[in-house]
């Protein structure tokens, strides 16, 4: 049971008591009120990590980044990574489909498991790893292609499939990323030129349609207009239970509108973790609350 | 203390202004003449003949560089062949395998070099490994001696065009399940695409004019070449030879072959300019 609830429940009890006699139909209304957060909150506890952090540290050459990370990403749920700029939380979710291996200098120690299995050995294969891990990042990043072949080009890569198959799987991408119907009479069109906002749908549709198992989001509404951040907003709590996301935000607020877990980095360390309405309303660490309430950061 | 005179610094000013710029305009003045001459001594050779007839001896009237237009678009066509795929290929090892490598610092460093060898150095050595052994000139070693001096420049070319395509799009292209092949073949090349042809395409036109390479290496010859391992008439040995003959009709082809040569050249850089400044828009 959260602490959180707790104390919403004792406010609202104290204050039914207040401005009445005892009422029965008062405690029904809170048991009623809270039930729903207490059910919320027991089935986002129950939810099996689908992937865990184990002591992991990662290093820029010589420069240390992350410290004895542990984090666990619950299965099915959104987990959201927040904390002032440069504190490590790209860089955490970046270890997770290894695509910092792209730069020579980058090194990461410790244990990534998924499923129980540690992605960082040696032997995992990477593009089946990334198959099931799928990114989203800061600055939308469609392929030089037509809008529709943005979507196929994963399908074709990972998937054999007759193109009747390949076409309903495209427009049930885009669909889900609440795109297909602005972009259905378009879908030939070059990629690049949907407006950023739109882009950035594009880039979720093209890695939801290889259906991965985890969603990795680097601060995916950075860079686009509020309108935008909206839908994707509401694209990605469309789509947790499917999907497990873990979402690096500079927003407070999205994480708090989005988030079932929250991990508060600093300074390469997660200071916090837990229930996001925890996080928020009762903050165990100092440095967390003084993040939260905007004393820095 | 008394302050400086505005005149004089504004007067220095313009004068740096003024004298850089026309150190600047200074290349399209040599250019503007380059071409006006040329235009003017050339014009008068070029014929339908002279793209159809092949040489005559001095003095007889008619004749054409049939063969030696063939010669060179052939040459130029077997350097393309083989120093485009692994001019290219190289550029891929340098900027997505080899970039932070040791061996790709070596490899970088050797194609800087091997640009700046003197392109009558490349002719030498591919005399002494293709001509020499076998006892003959060839139109084969000279294709190979462009490709040689082919090779570095798309290398450069490859390497830099892929280098300007952001991270962000490769971290993309990797990040959906790519090989790293894949990515450069199928997302990286097409951002880098108008680049790329780009290079290319200025890098046949500058090996097209090349002479010193097949000067010891395709020759030249008055005739129609029967295969590729012979002597093989081109352009610019034309012109070499013919500028230097003392007959008159001579001198005159040499003009029209240098025109044909010019105008190539500018042709394929304006395509250049062109893909590049459709990309822009």
């Amino acid at each position: 049971m959260t602490a959180a609830t707790d104390a919403a429940e004792r406010l609202l009890r104290r204050r039914a008591a207040e401005v009445e006699e005892e009422d029965d139909d008062d405690n029904v209304r809170i048991d009623a009120f809270l039930h729903h957060f207490r059910e919320e909150d027991k089935e986002d506890e129950a939810a099996p990590a689908k992937l865990s952090a184990r002591n992991l540290n990662f290093y820029y050459g010589g420069q240390q980044a992350l410290f004895e990370n542990n984090l666990d990403i619950a299965e099915g749920k959104i987990t959201a990574i927040i904390g002032p700029s440069g504190c490590g939380k790209s860089t955490h979710i970046r270890i997770y489909n290894r695509i910092f291996e792209l730069y020579g200098n980058q090194r990461a120690e410790g244990e990534v498991l998924l499923d129980g299995k540690n992605l960082l050995d040696p032997g995992t294969d990477l593009i089946e790893l990334r198959r099931r891990v799928g990114m989203i990042f800061q600055k939308p990043t469609p392929f030089p292609l037509s809008v529709f072949e943005n979507v196929a080009y994963g399908l074709r890569l990972h998937f054999k499939m007759p193109k009747s198959e390949l076409n309903g799987r495209v427009e049930s991408a885009l669909k889900k990323a609440a795109l297909f119907e602005e972009v259905k009479d378009k879908l030939d069109k070059p990629g690049v030129a949907l407006s950023g906002g739109q882009q950035q749908r594009l880039c979720i549709a093209r890695t939801i349609a290889l259906e991965p198992e985890i969603l990795l989001m680097d601060e995916p509404t950075s860079a686009i207009d509020p309108v935008a951040t909206r839908k994707v907003e509401e694209l990605a709590e469309s789509l947790k239970g499917n999907f497990t996301i873990a979402i690096v935000t500079h927003s407070m607020q999205q994480a708090a509108r989005i988030s079932d877990f929250t991990a508060f980095f600093y300074k390469g360390h997660i200071v916090e973790y837990g229930l996001t309405r925890e996080l928020f309303t009762n903050p165990k660490q100092k440095q967390t609350e003084d993040y939260i309430t905007g004393r820095f950061g | 203390m008394t302050p400086r005179s505005d005149k004089s610094r504004k007067l220095l000013d313009f004068t740096v202004k003024a004298v850089s710029m026309g150190a600047a305009l200074l290349g399209i003045f040599f250019l503007g003449w380059i071409l006006f001459v040329v235009i003017q001594r050339g014009v008068a050779a070029i014929s339908w003949d002279f793209f159809t007839k092949l040489p005559t001896p001095p003095g007889m009237e008619g004749g054409g560089v049939m063969n030696a237009i063939i010669g060179t678009v052939l040459m130029t066509g077997i350097a393309t062949l083989l120093g485009v795929p692994t001019g290219v290929l190289a550029g891929v090892y340098l900027a997505e395998f080899g970039k932070h490598t040791r061996l790709g610092a070596w490899v970088r460093f050797t194609v800087n070099v091997l640009m700046g060898i003197p392109s009558i150095i490349i002719g030498l050595f591919v005399y002494s490994i293709l001509v020499f052994p076998f006892g003959h000139f060839s139109g084969l070693a000279g294709g190979v001696s462009l490709a040689i001096l082919m090779f570095p420049v798309v290398a450069r070319t490859t390497e830099d065009m892929l280098s300007m395509v952001p991270n962000a799009l490769r971290e993309a292209a990797l990040a959906i399940g790519n090989p790293r092949w894949m990515a450069t073949l199928s997302i990286l090349f097409r951002a880098a695409k108008s680049g790329l042809i780009t290079g290319v395409l200025l890098s046949v036109a500058r090996v097209s004019g090349e002479t010193a390479p097949l000067l010891f290496t395709a020759l030249n010859s008055p005739y129609m070449m029967k295969s590729l391992n012979e002597p093989v008439a081109n352009l610019t040995v034309t012109i070499y030879q013919y500028a230097m003959s003392p007959y008159d009709d001579w001198n005159q082809v040499a003009w029209g072959a240098s025109l044909v040569i010019m105008i190539t050249v500018l042709l394929l850089n304006l395509t250049a300019r062109l893909i590049v400044g459709g990309k822009k828009r």
